[in-house]
């Protein structure tokens, strides 16, 4: 008999897949890939007048903040919603049926959150860069802060929206379900407001989830030296947060191969 | 291992917390038949043949299906299986080609996607997204993917629910070339013409149970085909089962010296046998008509 397809064929063919898929579904296409852009552009208008500081603008202040929640959307919520809606509607279960293998399913998924979060923040930063005066870092170490601090972002943020997708009960409550707790998640981790205005019991819950970290290391990307002074502790904290989001991408990786099913839970 | 049986179950039992759906039901499919599986709504149809597929885990009995059991079975064996279940939706954004090339490239040693997408009737709908189909089209899309694998074994669970009766013929075209091409298939309907016209063997399942397995052509027995005359009596409806429908109506034209009312002569159709096989022949409607 023919050898089946190799994996990596087939997690090529899912990727692109994925991605088509993405661009044509409109509410994945607003809620998850173009908010981030649109709030940015908002903040920018409404605080133009609004000094953070050493000159820092509005538009250079939540920066940051919209490519840490751009990269927790396009992982975590785009995943939790989706794989629940192809679980309900029994896509998975057709999945499961043909010798299309794990691997390469779940490769799709990488696929699509790398490639649709890599133009989500390529375009923030071009707007950014361009639209909107702000100015980018051109120091090597700070884009390779900028690449792990993503990597480390998507990768926890991937396995925690696998796992999270069990969750919602139908694929029509996913969206329902999802989008109110990142919505939280933004608010307490200092997404939308400066983070050390927050009050200290808020910062304190949003120390134990991943958003914070990876806002706080994008600050640390994206504002200018000396701004730590503001962050709660005065530091970025980088090592704190690698930490963080490390023990969330394992603790996710082994919640997600544990709850993760091709059929919805009243299957048989 | 290769076996004359593609399917060889004994013995299967599957316990729901409040319904026992299969209760102890034996089966053979041969290499190369159509085997149709028939019974009412509730039966046991699906729940057997998704434990055949590997959705589902049986509580009892011994399954092999291609020399391997479905519980464990891996990639290798999914590439030599085809299905189409009962109930599916599929990716809505993405058009009919796009998915049937897709899922070819799942398999080995796929079939033609064009071919596949002409063989069920969707050449006109190829570039239209799965969600603006119909759903007979949406069907017809299901069984494409179901055979785009080229499958030893095929399971076609109500695959022509909603087809139009012009795209039942095309369906039942397209399986009898799979057959002629060596395709093993377990399908399940309600539709009896279909069965009688596609299945080399039937299997009636009622209650978790196999009540009889045969040809379309012996099922319920011998004497199950026999004529039935009936006509217009002074106390009402009459009928008789005779071997000898023509001495029966020659009997009843020498009995009324001319036109017999209501005469019919008639064979019990595969539905008619069926539904007597089910004991859903309502037999006070059958009273009331005497
Ligand atoms: N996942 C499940 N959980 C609980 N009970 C189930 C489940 N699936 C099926 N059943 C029950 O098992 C019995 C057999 O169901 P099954 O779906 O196999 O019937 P079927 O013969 O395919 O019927 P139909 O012709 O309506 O498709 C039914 O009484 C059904 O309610
Ligand atoms: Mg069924």
């Amino acid at each position: 008999m023919t050898a089946l397809p190799s994996t990596a064929k087939v997690s090529l063919a899912r990727t692109q897949l994925e991605v088509k898929e993405f661009f044509r579904e409109r509410e994945q296409l607003i809620f998850t890939f173009f908010f981030p852009i649109i709030f940015l552009g908002i903040f920018a208008a409404v605080f133009s007048s609004t000094d953070f500081g050493g000159g820092v603008t509005a538009a250079t202040y939540f920066t940051p903040g919209m490519i840490a929640s751009g990269i927790f959307l396009t992982s975590f919520q785009s995943l939790a919603v989706t794989i629940a809606i192809e679980r309900d509607q029994d896509v998975l279960k057709r999945l499961r049926g043909t010798p299309m293998s794990a691997q390469a399913y779940f490769a799709g998924k990488i696929g699509l959150v790398l490639t649709t979060s890599i133009m989500q923040f390529t375009l923030l930063l071009l707007i950014a860069g361009l639209l909107l005066d702000v100015d980018l870092p051109t120091s090597p170490a700070k884009w390779l802060n900028f690449l792990w601090i993503f990597v480390l972002g998507t990768a926890s943020g991937s396995v925690l929206g696998i796992a999270f997708s069990v969750v919602p009960r139908s694929g029509k409550a996913a969206s329902a379900v999802v989008t109110p707790i990142v919505l939280l998640l933004q608010f307490i981790s200092g997404v939308y407001f400066v983070y050390s205005s927050l009050p200290g019991w808020m910062r304190t819950v949003s120390e134990i989830f991943p958003l914070k970290w990876l806002a706080q290391g994008m600050r640390s990307v994206f504002l200018p030296d000396g701004f730590e002074a503001v962050e709660p502790g005065g530091s970025w904290q980088l090592g704190t947060g690698a930490i963080v989001l490390s023990v969330w991408l394992v603790v996710g990786l082994v919640i997600a191969q544990r709850v993760f099913r091709w059929t919805r839970r009243d299957a048989g | 291992m290769e076996t004359e049986t593609a399917v060889r179950v004994r013995g299967l039992v599957k316990r729901y917390p409040d319904k026992v759906a299969v209760a102890g039901v034996d089966l053979d499919i041969y290499r190369g038949e159509v085997f149709a599986l028939l019974g009412p709504n509730g039966a046991g149809k699906t729940t057997t043949t998704e434990i055949l597929e590997g959705y589902r885990r049986a509580d009892e009995g011994e399954i092999d299906v291609l020399g391997s059991d479905p519980g464990r079975a891996g990639r290798e064996w999914r590439a030599r299986i085809g299905i189409v279940a009962q109930t599916t939706r599929d990716e809505p954004e993405l058009t009919v080609a796009e998915l049937v090339r897709h899922f070819a490239g799942y398999y080995p040693s796929p079939r033609d996607p064009d071919e596949v997408i002409a063989a069920v009737g969707l050449e006109e709908k190829r570039k239209t997204r799965s969600r603006k189909l119909s759903g007979g089209q949406r069907r017809r899309l299901d069984v494409a993917l179901g055979v785009i694998g080229n499958p030893e074994l095929l399971f076609l669970d109500e695959p022509t629910t909603g087809f139009d009766p012009e795209a039942r013929r095309q369906f039942w075209t397209l399986i009898e070339n799979l057959r002629t091409a060596g395709t093993t298939i377990l399908l399940t309907t309600h539709y009896l013409d279909e069965a009688e016209q596609l299945a080399d063997r039937v299997g009636v399942i009622a209650d978790g149970r196999m009540i009889e397995v045969a040809t379309p052509e012996t099922l319920g027995g011998r004497g199950a085909r026999t004529a039935r005359v009936s006509w217009l009596a002074a106390d009402g409806m009459r009928e008789v089962r005779t071997d000898t429908p023509t001495a029966e109506v020659s009997r009843l034209l020498a009995e009324y010296g001319g036109e017999v009312p209501e005469l019919q002569v008639r064979r019990p159709s595969l539905e008619d046998i069926y539904l007597e096989l089910i004991g859903s022949t309502p037999k006070e409607l059958e009273g009331a008509l005497r």
